[in-house]
This record gives structure tokens, C-alpha cells and sequence, in this order.
């Protein structure tokens, strides 16, 4: 898309602000009618076909999460911050609470659904991975097996757990030696002062509001959650896992 | 309050009178999944014979399912002495409990489109004017609160007690207007994505402005005479 064609990621793959005059030069005959282009941050394409996760994530699903639900927040949160200094969206979360409403909803909704998209990947390409031995010692420290890490992970997301709109993560914590579940509230994330007892820095985090469900699923989230490891992107939360680790640090987005 | 702590400990009277308080139903046992006033589909075009199967008979019937389980629990731990177990339970009972109490009020604020009644007259025309302006200003405020509910709640019309006036409000999850703000409840709008999602997709702006032509003023009105009866307004 026209669109896409502006996104010159920096070279860290962060997403950030780009220069407004290189974007307008490079993209000016492709814009021709497009919206204002002078904003802090970008949709990101997916890295697959909307239909790439099917059967466990529907194609119209992807598509609506992806380009309406996502959209929205990606605007919101050019909106909230218009004429402030540059950030990539990783920066804002740590503040994210105190700065309020909307840019906790927004910042924290952008950069939880960029993060989710890159850590998926279609079944029969997941099915060839598994996590790296790094994370496989840290998976078996702190819950003794793959299989009871999932299974903490699904009571984590079940509707009694998580009780509205919200995600569950799995994170490494601040002293780089442990691995932590969590579930929060609707667009936070653990990098978020104030979340939990202490930011930490998600691997692997899955949306359990309605809409990354419904019309699959509908009220069954539990077949949703049990159907989502069949998409995890292993090879991306191995490396999500060994940037934290040594970074003390979020995964940039 | 403090005779709950050890239940068993309690005279067969008392204790089968607390026992049947904690798991108070009109059934006398556990509750139970109202019937809807009307059908399925009667609330088209707004929302969807689709919708309203999936939300009744799915999710409204899993708070009633949990809820049960919850109260069965809580007894058990009344019984106990368990006062960490009671207190445990009360997420699971705000949740299941709230979605209980908001569903069935919900169902019985709304009703077909072709009984639309605009709320002009009458005690409840009177108030809206008197606390709003107009239905149409009332209808605007509320619906600006509604939709921009982060994430999952409700939206609500209140009647509120101690200044005898009616006033929008909105609720996290399914935390019940009541307990959580001291406001009667007399319209709920559902704004769980579940709610909405078949329907109108993302976008609750649509849904929010539609649901005002199904909304039960009737009931609306009752309830409002109600809510002023008990608080010794009228």
C-alpha cells in the first residue's frame, strides 16, 4: 500500500517518527489525496497474509484487529501526542499511567498489538520452532515444564481470571533470572510503572479482549487460548527473551 | 455479621436462614437464567437474533453458571470459618454475580422497536427535561459517556437517592451500577465488545446511537417510581 511504502523503519527496527521531509519527498506521488503524513506513528503491515493464522485465527479477524482496532490506536495515540517531542512508542510506557488516559490507552493499545503481530507466525512455519535453549532453562526454572507454563498461562487468561478486556504475558523480570505470568487490564502491558510490583519486560503476550476472538470463537476464549500456541512464533520469543535479558530492557516494537 | 464467621456453630434456625440469604433465589436454590420478554429476534435491526442468542443463552447463562458455583463456594467457607476463603471469593462473585444482576436488568430495559415510546411526559419526561434539558441532550450525554468506556462495562442511567436527580454514569467489567456508585439503575447499555461485535463490528459509536430506539422507557419510568418510592421522595 501507499502506506506502507513510508514505513522506513530505523535501523534498530524501531518504530519512530521519521523525518518529515524524507517522507514527504518519497512519498509525495504516492500520496497524491492521502491523509496528513506528519505523524509520530505508523499501522505496521503484518509480516504475513491476513489469512496466514488460519485455522486457529480467522482471516476476518486479522483483518478487522489489524486495520480497525489497531488503526484506532495508532491515531489516538498521534493524536495525544501531537506536538510533543519524538518517541518511539517502547518510551512511552513506562510513564504511561501518569501521563493519563489517553496515552495510557493508546500507547499502551499500539505498542500491545505491534508487539503481538510480530510474535506470531503461520502454523506449519511455528511448528518447525521451539524455543531456544536459553529460554527453554528459564521456562523449566520457573514453572518446571512447557506444559505447566501453558497451563498457568490459560488460568491466567480464563474469564475469571482476566475479567474484562484485557492481555496475559509472560515476562522476564527486572533481575533477568526469572520468567513471570501476568494478566492486566485493558491496553496495559508490565512495562508500565505501576501494573505490577515491579516493570517487567514482556516475551510473549496474548489479547484476550472480544474482539481478537468473537467472531471465531465467540464466548469460548478458552478453545481460543488453546488453539493460540499453535501460532506462537518460537524463534521470535527466543529472541524476544535474549534482548531482555541482556537489555534490562523492552522489546522495540 | 460476626455470627458468619462460624456458621456451623450457628442454631439450626439462624443457620438455615443465613445459608439460604447467601444463596438467595427466588427458586429458592440457585438462580437461574431469566427467559427474555421477547423473542430473539425482536429487537431487529438494532441487534440481531444472532447477538441476542449468543448473549442470553451464552453469556448471560454463564454468570448465572458461575455465580451458583460461587455462592456454593462461599458457603462452604462461611461454614469453614474460612474468612481468607470469603474473602478470595469476591472477585469471582462482583463478577459473576454483577453480570447476573446487570443482564437480567438489561433484557428488561429493552424492548421492539416498533414499541418505541420517547420519554416526553410523565414522572420520567419530567425529570430527563428537569436533569438534562431535552431526551435529545440526555440521550447525547449519555451516549458520550457510554462509548468511551475503556475497554469492558456498561453505561447506565441512575437515579440517584440522595439528590433525588437522574444522572448518566458508566461501570468497569461487570461491576453492578448499585454497589459500585449508590445509583439505582434504571437503563443499562451493555458495552462489552460481545455485546455488539456481531452487529456492528468495532464500531460502538453505532450501536450506542441505535440502542436509544429500543430502550424500554416503560420499565424506565417503573423503575424510576421505584427508586423515588424507596428513597422517600414520593
Amino acid at each position: 500500500s501507499a502506506w506502507s511504502s513510508l514505513n522506513m523503519k530505523a535501523e534498530t527496527g524501531t518504530t519512530s517518527r521519521r523525518n518529515f521531509g524524507a517522507a514527504i519527498a518519497a512519498g509525495a506521488a504516492a500520496l497524491v489525496g492521502a491523509p496528513d503524513n506528519a505523524k509520530a506513528y505508523d499501522l505496521p503491515d503484518l509480516p504475513y497474509a491476513f489469512e496466514a493464522l488460519e485455522p486457529y485465527i480467522d482471516t476476518p479477524t486479522m483483518k478487522i484487529h489489524h486495520d480497525k482496532h489497531h488503526a484506532t490506536y495508532v491515531a489516538n495515540i498521534n493524536k495525544a501526542t501531537e506536538g510533543k517531542d519524538e518517541v518511539p512508542i517502547l518510551a512511552l510506557q513506562a510513564d504511561a499511567i501518569e501521563a493519563g488516559k489517553p496515552v495510557r490507552n493508546n500507547a499502551g493499545g499500539h505498542y500491545n498489538h505491534a508487539f503481538f503481530w510480530q510474535e506470531m507466525a503461520p502454523a506449519d512455519e511455528a511448528a518447525k520452532m521451539k524455543p531456544s535453549a536459553q529460554l527453554a532453562e528459564l521456562i523449566d526454572k520457573s514453572f518446571g515444564s512447557m506444559d505447566e507454563m501453558k497451563s498457568q498461562f490459560e488460568a491466567a487468561a480464563a474469564p475469571g481470571a482476566v475479567f474484562g478486556s484485557g492481555w496475559v504475558w509472560v515476562c522476564v523480570n527486572q533481575a533477568g533470572d526469572e520468567l513471570k505470568i501476568v494478566g492486566t487490564p485493558n491496553q496495559d502491558n508490565p512495562l508500565m510503572k505501576g501494573v505490577a510490583d515491579e516493570i517487567m519486560f514482556p516475551i510473549l503476550g496474548l489479547d484476550v479482549w472480544e474482539h481478537a476472538y468473537y467472531l471465531k470463537y465467540q464466548n469460548r476464549r478458552p478453545e481460543y487460548v488453546s488453539n493460540w500456541w499453535n501460532v506462537v512464533n518460537w524463534d521470535k520469543i527466543s529472541e524476544n527473551c535474549a534482548y531482555v535479558v541482556e537489555n534490562h530492557a523492552g522489546v522495540s516494537v | 455479621a460476626a455470627a458468619n464467621l462460624r456458621s456451623s456453630a450457628l442454631p439450626d434456625k439462624v443457620a438455615k436462614s443465613a445459608a439460604a440469604y447467601l444463596s438467595a433465589a427466588p427458586s429458592g436454590g440457585k438462580h437461574e437464567l431469566p427467559d427474555l420478554p421477547y423473542d430473539y429476534a425482536a429487537l431487529e435491526p438494532v441487534v440481531s437474533a444472532e447477538t441476542m442468542e449468543l448473549h442470553h443463552s451464552k453469556h448471560h447463562n454463564t454468570y448465572v453458571t458461575n455465580l451458583n458455583a460461587s455462592l456454593e463456594k462461599l458457603d462452604a467457607a462461611v461454614s469453614a470459618g474460612d474468612v481468607s476463603g470469603i474473602i478470595a471469593l469476591q472477585g469471582a462473585l462482583k463478577f459473576n454475580g454483577g453480570g447476573h444482576v446487570n443482564h437480567t436488568l438489561f433484557w428488561e430495559n429493552l424492548a421492539a422497536p416498533e414499541a418505541f415510546k420517547a420519554p416526553t411526559d410523565g414522572a420520567l419526561g419530567d425529570m430527563i427535561k428537569c436533569c438534562f434539558g431535552d431526551f435529545d441532550k440526555m440521550k447525547a450525554e449519555l451516549s458520550a459517556q457510554t462509548i468511551a468506556v475503556q475497554g469492558s462495562g456498561w453505561g447506565w442511567l441512575g437515579y440517584n437517592p440522595k439528590t433525588g436527580a437522574i444522572e448518566g454514569a458508566t461501570c468497569a467489567n461487570q461491576d453492578p451500577l448499585q454497589a459500585t456508585t449508590g445509583l439505582v439503575p434504571l437503563a443499562g447499555i451493555d458495552v462489552w465488545e460481545h455485546a455488539y461485535y456481531v452487529d456492528y463490528r468495532n464500531v460502538r459509536p453505532n450501536y450506542v446511537n441505535a440502542i436509544w430506539d429500543i430502550i424500554n422507557w416503560d420499565v424506565v419510568e417503573a423503575r424510576l417510581l421505584a427508586a423515588q418510592k424507596a428513597a422517600g421522595k414520593i
